[in-house]
């Protein structure tokens, strides 16, 4: 198991390197440079002096040299200057990493909570009015984008109703590290995260009724039956733990896609987490925060593929290298 | 067999729901096995052989299906049993062998669990008891090794080995019957040679009746005390194994001996029985269901409601198309019918 996992790990590096290569490629070929920011605050700058601070900032030398000191920047956590927020983007994503976190786990546990059971009943009782309306929902949370289901919980719960806040990740007057701090925190996170569990369970409910529905016509589990096994017994044991494991393998992505994917929630419920930032971000050319998020996404996916292969053969000894 | 029988199966009927109606795919089936021994099902794919074993199991999914008739399993009628009594006979009585052992193991248990998980319910016994007792079984089916294999998964197996290990779930409570639904059909043949000599010997020293089905002729030879020839759902033929091999008598089981390739006469073709068994919406109900695929016996010649007869003690035939069948020439059977050439 360990040397699968360092083996899986080493398989990384190449395509680590791979990525840094073209998001460092991107962002040269994109219009502007770490000199922009400092443009934008004084325009009339004299051309001696701009080509002094170009050379100063390295921008002169040849491209490589310039990805070599890129990645070891990288690697000592220095991810460039913000021009618009004037301040180092490690920083900038440091208040902001914890939120979008929290958010996501709490996309993720709730989309398990909905999704687990409802898909079991979907499955198991197939064509039952109960499986009709869990199939009804899945085929219409499928349909429904979530801007705009995000939009019409805001305007329900949060503006129409008042019950949840409408924006922010806490509220300003409570004191950081008291109970009522983490309440608050609790709070406005339950809007954002219940609209995004709401309508990424779907795929979860649709994957575990088909999976169930699939593997309760297998040969082994009239095999288990065959041996007087009880009923329950037969989907705990038989047909359930074999359901769940492409859901198991796909819990690696969904890790990934949360983290990237907050994108339209946390703009519409204005909280301030990675997603936000990046829209703001390429709205306002603020490119080395758009690099530096590009980056850290793309290193997630990798993380990602890693964590479903290392629960995948947890779970499936076929998946096992010896 | 003057004994008691183990099983009598009478009058079954089991139907399938398609598109609302109900079709029967075993058809008035009667049947008796006896203690200690080994009764054959033959018969093409299609025939309804296997759903005749399932139905004894109670396998078939309730809300599909229909099951009539009787089955009389050692004083208990089976159909009027719920699922939790059935449970008790499961395993624990009748076991069953299923045809692929590829599908037929759990590819996230060891290969000891599965074993031991039908002891769960039927012995009492502690976990140390439990595992003795699977080692031993997989020693006993033919499997070296049996203390690693007994932490393997499925996949690290062979296919015969694993046909052994589906053999140990299906005797590990030494049932007084065992249902084999084409035990070696996935097998290759050097291993299906194995596998059927280790259910002639688990039978002798367990004292089991067993169930086989199958369509290879000369496992029927060798293991068989008696023989059904099953056509479209019914029973056609019923005798013991010699009469069956030396006097058939029906045109069902002529053709399907006739059949069989032989080393010492070489024929430039084999024989082949003219069509398919029809999908069971299209059944025949009524007359011969054998007279579409020997068409040259005249329709005079069948029975209008052909009834299983015994012809001679312990030989039952069904239809009177018997006493006129012959084979016609190879010339005109060779281009006609399905997969010939």
């Amino acid at each position: 198991m360990l040397k699968f996992i360092l083996r899986r790990i080493l398989i990384m590096i190449p395509q680590l390197f791979l990525l840094s290569v073209l998001i460092f490629l991107l962002a040269k070929a994109m219009p502007g440079d770490a000199l922009t920011g400092q443009l934008a605050a004084n325009p009339k700058m004299d051309p001696q002096t701009l080509e002094e601070m170009k050379e100063k900032l390295g921008l002169n030398d040849p491209v490589h040299i310039q990805y070599i000191r890129w990645v070891k920047n990288m690697l000592h956590g220095d991810l460039g200057l913000s021009y618009t927020h004037q301040q180092p983007v490690t920083d900038l994503l440091a208040g902001r990493v914890g939120n979008t976190v929290l958010l996501s786990a709490a996309i993720l546990i709730l989309t398990y909570l909905i999704a687990i059971p409802l898909g079991i009943v979907s499955g198991r009782w197939t064509d039952t009015w109960a499986d009709k309306l869990i199939v009804g929902y899945s085929y219409i949370g499928y349909a429904t984008p979530l801007f705009i289901f995000a939009l019409i919980m805001l305007f329900i719960f949060g503006f129409h109703l008042g019950w949840f806040p409408t924006g922010g990740s806490v509220d300003i007057q409570v004191e950081e590290g008291t109970l009522a701090y983490y309440l608050s925190k609790l709070n406005h996170l339950m809007l954002p995260a219940l609209s995004g569990a709401l309508i990424n369970t779907v795929v979860t409910i649709q994957y575990l009724r088909s999976e169930i529905i699939d593997t309760k016509v297998k040969d082994f589990v009239k095999t288990a039956r065959a041996k007087g096994v009880p009923e329950r017994h037969i989907y705990w044991r038989h047909i359930l733990r074999n359901s769940f494991l492409p859901i198991a393998a796909f819990l690696g992505y969904e890790i990934t896609g949360l983290i990237g994917g907050s994108v339209f929630l946390e703009s519409i419920y204005s909280y301030p987490g990675l997603g936000q930032l990046f829209l703001q971000s390429i709205m306002q050319r603020d490119y080395s925060v758009v690099t530096a998020l590009v980056m850290i996404s793309g290193v997630a996916t990798l993380v990602g593929t890693l964590l479903s292969d290392i629960i995948l053969s947890a779970v499936d000894p076929r998946i096992r290298i010896e | 067999m003057e004994k008691q029988p183990l099983l009598e199966i009478d009058r079954l009927r089991v139907s399938f729901q398609i598109d609302g109606d109900y079709y029967a795919a075993v058809d008035d089936v009667s049947l008796t096995i006896g203690e200690n021994e080994v009764v054959a099902l033959v018969g093409e794919s299609g025939c309804g052989k296997s759903a005749l074993a399932l139905s004894i199991m109670g396998l078939h999914p309730p809300e599909k299906t229909k099951v009539e008739g009787c089955l009389q399993f050692k004083g208990t009628n089976l159909l009027s049993l719920s699922v939790s009594e059935l449970n008790r006979i499961r395993g624990k009585e009748i076991g069953m062998v299923f045809q692929d052992p590829l599908t037929a193991l759990n590819p996230l248990m060891t290969v000891g669990r599965q074993i031991e998980e039908s002891m769960d319910y039927h012995l009492r016994l502690s976990g140390a008891e439990k595992k003795k007792r699977t080692i031993r079984l997989l020693e006993r089916v033919g499997i070296p090794e049996p203390e690693k294999v007994y932490h393997r998964y499925p996949h690290e197996l062979s296919g015969g080995m694993r046909q052994r290990v589906v053999i140990a779930i299906a005797v590990a409570c030494e049932p007084a019957l065992l249902i084999a639904d084409e035990p070696t059909t996935a097998l290759d043949v050097t291993i299906q040679a194995q596998i059927m000599g280790l259910l002639k010997e688990l039978q002798q020293q367990m004292k089991t009746s067993i169930i086989l089905i199958t369509h290879d002729l000369g496992v029927v030879a060798e293991m068989a005390d008696r023989v059904a020839v099953m056509y479209a759902g019914e029973i056609v033929e019923w005798a013991d194994v010699d009469t069956i091999f030396h006097r058939p008598l029906h045109p069902y089981t002529r053709s399907l001996l006739q059949s069989i390739p032989s080393a010492q006469t070489k024929k430039e073709r084999l024989h082949v029985i003219q069509g398919i068994v029809p999908p069971l919406h299209k059944l025949p109900r009524r007359g011969c269901r054998f007279q579409p695929r020997i068409s040259w016996i005249g329709a005079d010649k069948h029975e209008p409601d052909p009834k299983l007869r015994e012809v001679e003690p312990g030989h039952w035939v069904r239809c009177t198309c018997y006493q006129h069948f012959y084979f016609p020439d190879d010339q005109t059977v060779g281009g006609v019918g399905y997969g010939a050439s």
